[in-house]
């Protein structure tokens, strides 16, 4: 069975983009509008790995994936963040937070399969 | 350095196995020569092929030589290009020993055997089809140093020496709670070339103090291809910082765990297994059936072995303590101790079984010997083999190997008669030697028969006679004479072939066994063989015993070896006219030992009424009764040698500690049963 991944992200023109690109590579894709979407989506159904931006209403990128490393079924769940900034201050913050890895906005798809592979291993 | 020295004995550890593996294939190839099953070609191959990769990885230039040769040959027969003949299972089986023997010398450091060495190489080339890739003329007295990460036989690419790199990656907690997966990261590598991959246990924490999110697991990766810097680095990005990571550019100095059959995740191609390689089918999956296994040093199994038996004992002392202080019949505390008593009987169990190998190995080799005595004999002979499987101590069987070695080839070498005395007798040309071991009450029995000439008595009657082994007028039973083959002196290298002989006699075999505990028996039949019997104990820890006592002496009866004890009341004792006592038993005489006696606790004479009397048997079915003032218990003990500290005793095989913590010794009933036949010689002198 192919990963499922869930993309947060407020821009739907974001998710639409993640969504071709990583459907393209043969991945099944959900989506959530922001960290507090995110959290609920992931505690109704297993995710190989999130997507996610970092800035975001409601609950930003950084407190979600504090959060759902509280969780002890997310604790090793591959979390990418979207980053505009290349700033290492950010990749720092957020790596802190528990992230496992991240991708700069704007991306190719072939950027984001790449790190959808790596982090994934298939 | 002394991990390099762990790794290396490691190395020759996993050769041991692996040779076992190979030369049972091979034999299996030799016995269907024209069939050669595709599986035991492939698992043959991957033996060698193993043998070489480790063998390269440590620098043994003549190892790996020779393996390649034979992996040439080898890949020839897998690969369809050379049909399994007899001439080349032959060739096969010499290669085999031939590995064998350089996997021994490389171990030793000693030199490789050169002639025989020449001759395996020969007998090899002429199978090798060419159809390889190296020229396989010059590396014997000159070893050609080998690319063995290269394809060794798939067809020139043209690229030489592509690029390795060596990958350490050790994660760190931290790398695994930001979900980074250290498989995927690996099997991302594996996008860049082929890989293999060795996990680094050391690190690895036992199970009661493993962090699960910081296993400390370790591995490293080599990375064949040409694959830029740039591409690996960029694959760590994430993990910077999490986790300490090495890359360098080379082979690794020394390939630890690299186990080209199979410690590579499954997402990993193996190296040494190029999938573009048309002729060579797709790396092959270990063999199914065997099983999961760890490797532990056995000193570790020995402290534990030790500590079971201080288990057991202080058990005893407890139980004895709780029972002088009134509290045994506590239902509780009874309750208690049992379970424990259970418990630490259990737990020797499985230790002693940790301990316990089949003799399969040992049989095993058995055939090579065989086959080399029956060479340099000139004689046709086939081995059988029965209860392989049976299990003793490893500490048995590593020292049976000599012993057994020189059996087998005392049994081809004077065992067998040539192949035209074999006709006039009306017998098959081809001699058969049986190799049979089973367990009997508590004991392993192994037997080596032949199917030979017997042993030629009034011939061996003279060469001791000449040797003043026996004076001329005495009168000797057949098996009196049969003994004479033990005695020291006996054989020389006078009248021992080259094949047996070395300078050893049958005595030194005799000796080696009885240092296991074990004896040897003989048993001959005129024009219809002989069969030697070794008789060892299962374990060389623990024994169940019959605790007696006499004249305040406290010993141990190995309880394998009684057979019935009785009351003085129910017996019926006569007096033979020489003034020895015999027990009248409805089977008949059965000669009786005053222990007391025997051990100088009290002058002969004064002869008590015993307590008790228990028969004891040996192993050849004799009777003799001992006497006791009476029976204290039934219990295991663990054996203590006592040959350490105060040398051989004669009649005492080992003590123990008892549960009140007093010093018993350990009586052989063999010993006794051997003085009840020959008078109180054995025991002159007593104990002190």
């Amino acid at each position: 069975m192919s990963a499922s991944i869930l993309v947060v992200d407020d821009s739907a023109s974001v998710r639409a983009a993640v969504r071709i690109a990583l459907t393209g590579a043969g991945y099944r894709i959900a989506e959530a509008t922001d960290g507090a979407d995110g959290i609920a989506r992931a505690g109704g159904e297993h995710f190989d790995l999130v997507i996610t931006d970092l800035n975001m209403p409601v609950m930003d990128g950084l407190a979600m994936i504090e959060a759902m490393r509280a969780i002890p079924a997310h604790a090793g769940m591959p979390i990418v963040f979207l980053t505009t900034e290349s700033d290492d201050g950010m990749k720092a913050r957020a790596r802190a937070a528990g992230a496992t890895g991240w991708l700069t906005k704007p991306f190719d798809p072939d950027q984001l399969v790449k790190v959808a592979r790596k982090v994934l291993g298939r | 350095m002394a991990d390099l020295d762990e790794l290396r004995t490691t190395f020759f550890e996993e050769c041991e196995d692996l040779l076992d593996r190979l030369g049972s294939g091979l034999r299996e190839l030799a016995g269907g020569a024209g069939a050669g099953p595709d599986d035991t070609v492939h698992a043959v191959f991957r033996a060698v092929h193993s043998i070489k990769g480790g063998a390269g990885a440590f620098g043994l230039d003549d190892l790996v030589g020779f393996a390649h040769l034979f992996e040439t040959v080898l890949d020839g027969l897998r690969a369809g290009r050379t049909a399994m003949s007899p001439a080349l299972a032959e060739d096969l089986l010499r290669a085999g020993d031939m590995l064998d023997d350089l996997v021994q010398a490389s171990r030793d450091g000693a030199p490789p055997p050169a002639e025989s060495l020449a001759r395996a190489v020969a007998g090899l080339e002429r199978h090798a089809d060419g159809d390889g890739d190296d020229p396989l003329d010059d590396f014997v007295f000159e070893p050609v140093a080998l690319q063995l990460d290269a394809p060794d036989t798939a067809p020139d690419t043209g690229a030489a020496d592509p690029a390795i790199w060596t990958i350490d990656l050790a994660p760190a907690a931290a790398m695994y709670m930001n979900g980074n997966e250290p498989a995927a990261l690996i099997a991302a590598l594996a996008g860049l070339g082929p890989l293999q991959v060795a996990a680094r246990t050391q690190g690895v924490v036992p199970l009661a103090g493993f962090d699960i999110d910081d296993p400390q697991l370790a591995w490293r990766i080599t990375l064949a291809g040409d694959a830029d810097r740039a591409a690996i680095d960029h694959l760590f990005d994430f993990v910077e910082g999490l986790a300490r990571i090495t890359v360098t550019r080379g082979a690794p100095d020394m390939a630890p765990q690299a186990d080209p059959t199979g410690s590579a995740p499954p997402a990993a191609p193996a190296a040494d297994e190029p999938a573009a390689a048309p002729p060579r089918p797709a790396a092959q999956p270990a063999p199914a059936a065997a099983p999961a296994t760890v490797r532990v040093n056995l000193d570790r199994v020995d402290r534990l072995a030790n500590l079971v038996g201080e288990l057991v004992i202080t058990e005893s002392v407890l139980s004895q303590s709780l029972a002088a202080a009134g509290l045994a019949s506590n239902g509780e505390i009874a309750g208690g101790l049992d379970r424990m008593r259970h418990l630490a009987g259990e737990i020797q169990e499985s230790v002693m079984a940790i301990r316990a190998q089949p003799l399969r190995p040992v049989f095993q080799r058995m055939e090579r010997v065989l086959r080399e005595a029956a060479q340099a004999t000139g004689k046709s002979a086939r081995l059988v083999t029965t209860g392989a499987d049976t299990e003793v101590d490893k500490t048995v069987i590593e020292r049976l190997v000599d012993p057994l070695t020189h059996m087998i080839r005392n049994a081809v070498d004077h065992g067998l008669e040539d192949a035209a005395t074999r006709r006039a007798a009306g017998k098959p040309e081809e001699g058969t030697i049986t190799l049979t071991a089973a367990h009997r009450s508590g004991r392993v029995v192994i037997e080596i028969g032949d199917d030979g000439g017997g042993i030629n008595r009034a011939r061996v009657r003279g060469i001791a006679e000449d040797k003043g082994l026996v004076s001329p007028d005495a009168v000797l039973a057949p098996s009196e004479i049969d003994a004479i083959l033990f005695m020291p002196g006996f054989s020389s290298k006078a009248e021992v072939s080259a094949v047996s002989g070395r300078g050893v006699g049958l005595d030194v075999v005799q000796r080696e066994i009885q240092a296991l505990g074990g004896r040897v028996g003989i048993a001959s039949s005129e024009g219809a063989g002989s069969a030697f019997t070794i008789s060892l104990p299962l374990t060389l820890a623990v024994l169940d015993g019959m605790v007696i006592e006499f004249c305040g002496q406290t010993m141990v009866l190995p309880l394998a070896s009684v057979v019935e004890t009785m009351g003085r009341a129910d017996t019926t004792i006569r007096t033979t006219g020489t003034g020895g006592r015999m027990l009248a038993t409805p089977g008949g005489l059965v000669p009786m030992i005053d222990l007391a006696d025997r051990f100088g606790l009290r002058p002969p004479d004064t002869a008590g009424d015993p307590g008790v009397l228990v028969v004891i048997e040996g192993d050849d079915g004799s009777l003799v009764a001992v006497t006791a003032d009476r029976i204290l218990d039934q219990r295991q003990v663990v054996i203590k040698s006592v040959e350490d500290h105060c040398g051989a005793v004669p009649g005492i095989s080992a003590a123990t500690i008892l549960g009140d913590g007093r010093i018993a010794l350990i009586l052989d009933p063999e010993a006794l049963l051997h003085a009840a036949g020959a008078g109180p010689v054995a025991f002159a002198g007593g104990i002190a």
